[in-house]
């Protein structure tokens, strides 16, 4: 049971082969084993699950299928930066460790009424700044495919939680790859959703223009299913999309022939192992094999992808995290000597140290002086990255490309070089800049460590992803490999 | 970037660092603005700065009240309130 995908533990709940109750006893008692072991969870809500799951049963023995939500009674955990009414959102941060929120996060309330059940909150970089889960206040999680190594992040959490079969899916939140990266080091399928398809409400900040929520789920049918719960228009959220959700399972089943996919070629000659330029055309020649064509691209501006990355999420970091200030929630420092020392204190004492390296770098570019050298040639800099990926969507339906330039490294291996850990995300940070859809899927191991290859979409085109994952899945059993030794 | 300038955005960040963090922040904020610098090679004229990736107007909302008030819920997530206002340290005297 523990790595049935979502859609599997549907249809048994379904055919009534199992309740929700059983499913939850299962989710919660493997977390009890093997918590202790990955470090996944930092919260974990039995209480509530279980009074979920009997209300979920008995509403399914009185009502048709049709009557019921679609995923009634169904598993999920929450990275614990969306917010939760009455359980604890810690975002990772020791700033955040006494913090309750007062109300649920958008997706936590869709997730709800599409009828999942949550059973905690996942482990993750503080405030959403790291790629390896490293950064995190409760301790490192770790890569249920070897716990020496990490899971990626910020989401290491929730990706390791589907990966060791915890749950069947998962969210997460991505400003710079934070879903696609965990995904791909995990061995599991995840969606970074075009900017404004989810809403941000209750997902605590990071860098407003390039966050986004999105899904983690062991294969691209689950991630339509939860798409489907997670995606529309909010009015409480000023950058949502008031357009139509498509229903995300409808296209899974079309044929990928003719679609065309654009390999950019700065992506396939930069400080890609050969191990793993090996594995990602083993996967081009099967997509292939179903229909689709392999074109050529440019996208010329990629090298400087990162340099201006890491001014603009920085810049919005600071900004966003200047709330956190020790007077109306979060921590206080003990015997303030003055308002400043209250502030100082609190912020110098609450926050980590890559944090604090993100809001000095922050607080640098924006400041007078410093203004137009870096944060606004780094914005004009993201108008020409935007700008190459419309050309190529002009030529291609998909692009695809590696999620990561290496598997899984060491714990440990990068934490002492911010720089190393930054080049983690190579593959992923442009899309955040374009707000443009993003999915990692997995396509093979080197040395028992997964990989994964990155769909990438025009704006709100997630179903043409989806679909081409979907496809690929059908005719291949990546995605169905699990570790063996949890 | 100088030790002065760590020191200053720190100041003004208001984030308090003991010395030895000072120094290690500053050596790595010297690795990470190299990285950064690589920008400034870019020649960018006549191109506009992207603030977002929608061109989206801010939506008017109709000027009614739409929330309730929960002081006393949100105060209660506060280090120290009194009679509904948040304490801080002395500020004047």
């Amino acid at each position: 049971m523990p790595y049935k995908t979502l859609t599997d533990l549907k249809n048994a709940l379904e055919q009534k082969s199992i309740s929700s109750r059983e499913l939850m006893t299962q989710a919660l008692t493997r977390i009890e084993t093997l918590n202790p072991k990955l470090n996944a969870f930092i919260s974990v809500n039995a209480e509530m699950a279980f009074k979920a799951a009997d209300k979920a049963d008995q509403l399914r023995a009185q009502k048709n299928h049709a009557e019921l939500p679609p995923l009634l009674g169904l598993p999920i955990a929450h990275k614990d930066l969306f917010c939760t009414d009455g359980i604890k959102t810690s975002c990772g941060s020791k700033m955040l460790d006494n913090f309750i929120a007062p109300y649920d996060a958008t997706v936590v309330r869709k997730c709800a009424e599409a009828g999942l059940i949550s059973l905690g909150k996942t482990n993750m970089d503080e405030f959403a700044m790291g790629s390896s889960t490293e950064n995190s206040y409760y301790g490192p999680t770790r890569n249920p495919w070897n716990t020496d190594y990490v899971p990626g992040g910020s989401s290491g959490g929730s990706a390791a939680a589907v990966a060791a079969g915890l749950v069947p899916v998962s969210t997460g939140s991505d400003t710079g790859g934070s879903i696609r990266q965990p995904a791909a080091l995990c061995g599991i399928t995840g969606l970074k959703p075009s900017y404004g398809r989810i809403s941000r409400y209750g997902m605590v900040a990071f860098a407003s223009s390039l966050d986004q929520g999105g899904p983690f789920a062991r294969s691209a049918e689950d991630i339509a299913w939860l798409m489907n719960a997670m995606a529309g228009f909010d009015p409480r959220d000023s950058t949502s999309l008031d357009v139509p959700v498509p229903d995300y399972t409808a296209d899974l089943e079309k044929s990928i022939q003719g679609l065309r996919i654009g390999l950019p070629k700065e992506y396939f000659n930069h400080s890609l192992a050969p191990s793993m330029q090996k594995i990602i055309d083993e996967a081009l020649k099967t997509l292939e094999k179903l229909g689709a064509q392999l074109v050529e691209i440019s996208l010329p501006h990629s090298d400087l992808a990162i340099s201006s990355y890491y001014v603009i999420a920085p810049a919005e970091c600071s900004s966003n995290l200047s709330r956190y200030d020790g007077v109306r929630f979060g921590y206080r420092c003990e015997n303030p000597q003055d308002l400043n020392d209250l502030y100082s204190r609190s912020r110098g004492e609450g926050f980590g140290a890559e944090v604090k390296r993100r809001i000095l770098i922050g607080t640098y570019v924006l400041s007078a002086g410093y203004y137009d050298a870096y944060y606004l040639q780094a914005q004009k800099v993201r108008h020409l990255i935007k700008d190459d990926f419309d050309q190529a969507f002009r030529k291609v339906d998909v692009i695809a490309a590696p999620s990561t330039p290496t598997p899984a490294f060491k714990i440990g291996e990068k934490a002492a070089d911010p720089v190393t850990m930054y080049q983690c995300d190579i593959y992923t940070l442009a899309l955040n800049l374009a707000g443009l859809p993003g999915l990692s899927m997995p396509v093979g191991f080197i040395e028992g460590l997964p990989v994964g290859l990155q769909l990438m979409g025009n704006y709100l085109e997630e179903s043409r992803i989806l679909n081409m994952a979907h496809q690929y899945q059908k005719n291949t059993d990546w995605h169905l490999q699990h570790p063996k030794d949890l | 970037m100088s030790s002065i300038d760590v020191k200053n955005i720190a100041y003004l960040a208001r984030i308090a660092m003991p010395p030895q963090e000072l120094a290690d922040t500053e050596q790595k904020l010297q690795q990470i603005f190299a990285l950064i610098d690589h920008l400034q090679a870019q020649d960018t004229r006549n191109i506009e700065p992207m603030a977002h990736p929608l061109a989206l107007a801010q939506r008017s909302l109709p000027d009614v009240v739409t929330e309730s008030d929960q002081r006393d819920k949100f105060q209660a997530l506060a280090p120290a309130t009194e009679l509904g206002c948040y304490l801080v340290p002395i500020v004047i005297e």
